[in-house]
């Protein structure tokens, strides 16, 4: 039986419990990281180095955020990594290949998005599939629909020096001297208020909650469980759509097939967040600091000189300890 | 009292295999506690799932307000007034409390949740209640009292007008009842129709009215509280039943040693210092009602659970148990009361089953020996006499009372001495229940001793040669076969300390 006395005084701080320990904790471990990088590789403490972690901030936190909703329900979607590519091949070959309108390749990127998280939805919440196994097939599918969509080759989106080339300034924009805004920033904060307000001031995402804090509870209470299941996964399509448009703005060719890995960046900022694996708890805000945390790893461990495969190794241990906080948190909790 | 509210009428309900209700009535009036008590097993919760529309009945009718009605779920139910205060709480515990109570039916603002006015409706109703609690606390940071609290808020902003209790006083400490008392009088005062499903005698008399007794799927009578003693209750609930072939002396030899001797074991709320012995070639019963803690004081002493404190003797030597490896090391072997999830791997053969627990003693180099293991597995086929067409027979194939005895012989390779039996004939027919209850009386001839949990009252008075009862985690009686009476037994297991 947990009661007030657990915790100490700082845990029990009413603007603490507002904000939440682990956010807190986020925060200063972001800015433990950025001294520590900062100190230890000069080249870090650059512009160019914060454009970097935009670049990565971007589809990053578009697909932590939709992927929050899958956690919160109690599920994942591992889908998101390939679909990300998938879709962005899907739409930008539309584009290069067969000279359709931007605007085209845009919407038909969302609608990929939106399509899959619809079917990864039924799958669970009409199927009865385990969300890992049903996504895990979905991952699978999207990596092969793009290659075979682009007949196997690597797709570039428009340069920004080409007229198709504004939606790459949607994201990072050049002013007339050079410098170059990282006006994606904006599109993500905007992103994550919109969808913190769904989650916590709407039926829909007091449902989503809900499923995930006791789904027999939920049903019971005369919910439509299905509808509110299938949802977070359309979510997390459409976000999965919107990082596959920040992806492709940011950076140069898309190889078919690539993509895999990614949703475990996405899915590990959102628990480093605070989102709990085994549902009914969590936060956008928690899971864009949780995101931050892996695009600054992601630009500052080359740095430092660390190659490729030690950053795998690192990130992996940083996903053990959040998700070991995690455990301990849901302990407490029973 | 006042008018009659609620009437059920020649309930009738049928699993395949049994007739859980046979023609029950139960009435409840306006202002009334009525009591519904029996054994378990007597049908109590099945009439109660039948009035919610959880199960749809297959004869009697319900009345309610005048009106024939019938419920296909516990939703139309609510809607109606008919609401459930579970023991297990439906609660979701990463919300506030304020969301809980109105979940389904939120306060809006334009398209958001108004969470302020849920909370301010929420004070409402809990002032209305004269209950402290927080509405924008989070649900899991509450006691589970206070929580009942919050389903009985619940249950009145959905304007109930019945209002069934089950077993609402099992986890809460004495303040929170006579919180939970005054809430309940309240209701009552204000014309609620109030079902109390309780197992504890002294409750029933302070808070109850009338009382209807079920046993065995069956109605037995409605009594006024007041005009009834404990005594009548207890008769009404056991019957008169004459049962089959009950011990009449301890078989246990005077001068037996103590085998297993458990001194003051605590763990968690459901285990409160229990001490017993148990003695060489003894069956040792443990008697209760559901919830009374008998196998959890079982997965305690087996180190399935783990214990905060207590000492665990065997052959008179202290044993350190922390988990089941060390319990099966000292040579204890627990046949779980859930066979499927906890007992046998089904989608093995008899003999991968049989071997599971002492595999180390049937490798050749890094490999299991399947011919070892075969002739091993078939020597307890023959033993037990498990009707099976042969030892690679898949054990999903067998019938439970024939999986029953792979359980058993699991544990007879591995030479367990001692063996727990929890709920040993729990889903057997009835030839394969005295099958069981033959080997039992073997294994104990043989010098094996074996702890039974039961909630059969004919298997404990059948097997037992001492009884041990269980209350709500503490132990409340311990009775040698000659003394031991269904009554004496109902009397130590409603006892609340």
């Amino acid at each position: 039986m947990t009661d007030k006395k657990n915790g100490n005084a700082f845990t029990n701080n009413p603007i603490v419990r507002a904000i939440g320990v682990q956010k807190i904790v986020v925060v200063l471990v972001l800015i433990i990281m950025l001294v520590f990088f900062g100190v230890a590789a000069p080249s870090f403490r650059s512009y160019a180095s914060l454009l970097s972690i935009m670049d990565y901030t971007y589809y990053l936190a578009f697909l932590g955020i939709g992927v929050t909703f899958c956690l919160i329900t109690g599920g994942v979607d591992l889908s998101i990594g390939t679909g990300m590519f998938c879709y962005a091949l899907i739409g930008g070959y539309l584009i290069t290949k067969q000279g359709m309108p931007v605007i085209v390749g845009i919407l038909v990127t969302l609608l990929c998005g939106v399509i899959m998280g619809l079917i990864n939805g039924l799958i669970v919440s009409k199927g009865g599939h385990a969300p890992f196994l049903a996504t895990l097939c979905t991952m699978m599918i999207a990596r092969g629909l793009g290659a075979i969509f682009t007949g196997g080759v690597s797709i570039t989106w428009p340069l920004s020096s080409s007229p198709e080339g504004w939606t790459r300034s949607i994201f990072k924009f050049s002013l007339a001297s050079g410098t170059k805004i990282p006006l994606g920033f904006l599109w993500v904060m905007i992103a994550a208020v919109v969808m913190s307000i769904f989650l916590n001031k709407t039926r829909p995402g007091r449902y989503i909650i809900a499923i995930g804090s006791n789904k027999e509870a939920t049903r019971l209470s005369g919910i439509n469980v299905a509808k509110y299941q299938t949802l977070a996964y359309v979510i997390s399509g459409f976000f999965t759509g919107l990082a596959a448009l920040a992806y492709s703005s940011a950076f140069q060719s898309m190889a078919p097939g690539g993509g895999a890995g990614t949703e475990l960046n996405a899915i590990g900022g959102a628990i480093i967040g605070g989102t709990s694996m085994s549902g009914g708890s969590g936060s956008i805000a928690g899971t864009i600091l949780g995101v931050f945390i892996m695009s600054v790893l992601q630009t500052g461990l080359p740095k430092v000189n660390l190659q490729a495969n030690m950053q795998q190794i690192i990130i992996g241990v940083v996903l053990i300890i959040a998700v070991y906080i995690d455990v301990l948190k849901n302990k407490k909790l029973s | 009292m006042g008018d009659v509210i609620l009437t059920m009428k020649g309930i009738d309900k049928s699993f395949p295999g049994v007739h859980a209700l046979d023609h029950v009535d139960l009435e409840v009036r306006k202002g009334e506690v009525h009591a519904l008590m029996g054994e378990n097993g007597a049908g109590k919760s099945t009439l109660m799932k039948v009035l919610t529309g959880i199960y749809s009945k297959d004869a009697g009718t319900i009345t309610f307000e005048g009106r024939e009605v019938e419920f296909t779920n516990p939703r139309e139910a609510q809607d109606a007034g008919i609401v459930i205060v579970h023991q297990e709480l439906n609660m979701l515990g990463h919300l506030t409390v304020a969301q809980n109570i109105f979940i389904g039916r939120e306060f809006m603002k334009g398209r958001l949740i108004d969470d302020k006015k849920m909370n301010e409706e929420a004070r409402k109703l809990f002032d209305q209640l004269g209950i402290d609690i927080d509405p924008t606390e989070t649900m899991s940071r509450l006691t589970v009292g206070k929580q009942q609290m919050c389903e009985i808020a619940k249950a009145i902003s959905h304007e109930a007008k019945v209002i069934i209790f089950d077993e609402p006083s099992a986890a809460l400490t004495e303040a929170e009842i006579d919180e939970l008392f005054k809430i309940i009088r309240d209701l009552r005062d204000r014309q609620l129709g109030i079902v109390y499903i309780s197992h504890r005698m002294d409750e029933i008399k302070v808070i109850t009215d009338r009382v209807t007794v079920m046993r065995d799927g069956g109605y037995v009578g409605t009594l006024i509280t007041k005009d009834c003693t404990k005594e009548d209750i207890i008769n009404m609930m056991v019957g008169r039943v004459i049962y089959e072939d009950p011990k009449t002396e301890s078989q246990v030899a005077e001068d037996a040693p103590v085998v297993l001797k458990v001194e003051h074991l605590n763990a968690g709320r459901m285990v409160q210092d229990v001490s017993f012995e148990l003695r060489k070639g003894e069956i040792l019963g443990f008697s209760g009602l559901m919830g009374a803690g008998r196998t959890e004081t079982m997965r305690a002493l087996f180190g399935a659970d783990p214990k905060q404190s207590g000492d665990i003797y065997v052959n008179g030597e202290k044993v350190d148990i922390k988990t089941p490896q060390d319990a099966v090391k000292h040579g204890i072997g627990y046949l779980s009361e859930d066979r499927k999830r906890f007992g046998i791997v089904v989608d093995k053969t008899v003999a991968e089953n049989s071997t599971m627990a002492s595999l180390e003693n049937y490798m050749k180099g890094i490999f299991i020996d399947k011919k070892k293991e075969n002739e091993a597995a078939q020597k307890y086929v023959d033993l037990l006499k498990t009707k099976t067409p042969g030892v690679d027979q898949l054990v999903v194939n067998l019938s439970g009372g024939n999986q029953q005895k792979v359980v058993i012989a699991k544990w007879l390779v591995r030479n367990c001495d001692i063996l727990i039996f929890d709920e040993p004939t729990r889903g057997i027919d009835v030839g394969a229940k005295s099958e069981i209850y033959h080997l039992m009386n073997e294994l104990v001839a043989e010098g094996k001793s074996i702890i039974m949990v039961s909630s059969e009252m004919t298997e404990i008075l059948r097997m037992s040669d001492r009884i041990i009862i269980m209350c709500e985690g503490r132990k409340t009686g311990e009775l040698g076969i000659e003394e031991a009476t269904q009554e004496r037994i109902m009397h130590a297991a409603t006892l609340r300390n």
